[in-house]
């Protein structure tokens, strides 16, 4: 709790400067500290060439002591945005929700409307899994569909000497560090990761553009 | 912070209980609420574009702006601020190891979206995904600071940082358990 007060006071010192915070972890006011932040997006081949792999983690920078105790919100939808012809308006959409002591998935479906705004596909059940619980081991959800599912707690992926960044914008440094140091050793964050079959996400093998969502509950 | 905590924790047990006391009855008809209208918080793609690219009055528009109208309402403000911060290291932006000027470069950034390779590997250099292992950050560094070549202002290109502090894994879910 008391690193991450400092570091949203770092992100204060960015008015004026332009100090990167982290990838995107508390990247604006309006999403930090309620369940909606956004911290890293990651989508990558899988084990299995077959597949893709999507991550979005939340709630970054969380302690050892914070993680034992943090939670998805039940208001809070994730979304993954799928354009797969290069329009940045997305043709597909994943959802994902916690419900009680699981995590629900739905999709890949159209949107119908896209936008801003997103209703819960109930339609288009993908599966759920057991939310895995803090120092407990990995629980992972499947699907007909060849989808796998997983959410909980891990370490934060991301790396970066965010202070000797912060130095050479204040101009206290004019280089980095080498070796650098990661600010973000030792910290968890809240990840959602779907595996999914790329015949799943459209027609064709070109190039797609994904992005992630944190959507709220009216 | 604390009341908020309670009230999670409040919450969770009230799930609980009603989770149970449906159990009771029939597992099929305990099915959760999925209604409502949900209205977008946060959005994200590239990593730290919104922090280093936006000033803190745009953060949050900018978060709530969908990608395809992105370009249209942040892309001037990324040119700047991609201008203002070579300008603050030494020599001016001409291009980058993309050979892409500062306003086409800008207009790539400013629309946050994740390209991504259906055919093979992904890596966020090639810019055909993210991998978990992949220095975003040095990648970023370089095409904003780095010249056409990418070797100009070695002192800004990396941040010596090559590598996670936990191992991934080879398979699912690949990210490292949690410390």
């Amino acid at each position: 709790m008391k690193k991450s007060k400092m570091l949203l006071g770092l992100s204060l010192v960015a008015i004026s400067g332009l100090v990167l915070i982290a990838a995107d972890h508390i990247d604006a006011p309006a999403v930090t500290g309620n369940g909606n932040d956004i911290t890293d997006v990651y989508a990558f081949q899988a084990q299995d060439n077959n597949n893709l792999v999507l991550v979005v983690n939340t709630q970054g920078l969380l302690s050892p002591t914070a993680t034992s105790t943090a939670s998805f919100k039940e208001n809070v939808l994730m979304e993954i945005n799928i354009d797969n012809n290069g329009d940045a308006v997305e043709d597909l959409v994943i959802q994902a929700i916690r419900k009680g002591d699981k995590m629900y998935f739905f999709g890949p479906v159209a949107p119908g409307t896209p936008g801003i705004n997103s209703t819960i596909k109930t339609d288009s059940p993908a599966g759920n899994v057991a939310i895995s619980a803090y120092g407990s081991p990995v629980v992972i959800g499947t699907s007909a569909s060849g989808m796998k599912f997983f959410a909980g707690p891990r370490d934060d992926p991301f790396f970066f000497d965010l202070t000797a960044y912060k130095a050479i914008i204040a101009g206290t440094a004019t280089a980095f560090a080498d070796p650098g140091v990661d600010t973000f050793k030792g910290t968890n964050v809240l990840s959602t990761v779907i595996e999914i079959p790329k015949t799943m996400l459209g027609t064709g093998t070109g190039d797609i553009n994904i992005w992630a969502e944190t959507k709220q509950k009216q | 912070m604390k009341t908020n905590n309670f009230k999670i924790i409040a919450m969770s047990f009230v799930a609980t209980i009603m989770l149970v006391s449906c159990s009771n009855s029939d597992n099929n008809s305990s099915s959760p609420d999925f209604s409502g209208t949900f209205v977008q918080k946060d959005q994200m793609a590239r990593p730290a574009i919104n922090t280093v690219f936006n000033s803190s009055a745009d953060k949050d528009a900018f978060n709530i702006t969908v990608p395809s109208a992105m370009q249209a309402a942040f892309k001037t403000k990324f040119e700047a601020r991609l201008l203002a911060l070579n300008n603050a290291t030494g020599a001016a932006y001409t291009t980058n190891a993309l050979n892409l000027d500062s306003s086409t470069f800008a207009g790539v950034l400013a629309q946050d979206v994740l390209t991504v390779s259906r055919t093979g590997a992904t890596a966020f250099g090639s810019l055909k995904g993210r991998s978990l292992n992949d220095d975003v950050i040095d990648t970023e560094l370089t095409l904003i600071f780095g010249g056409p070549t990418g070797g100009d202002k070695p002192a800004f290109t990396s941040d010596n940082v090559d590598a996670n502090d936990k191992t991934f894994s080879t398979t699912f879910p690949y990210l490292a358990t949690a410390w």
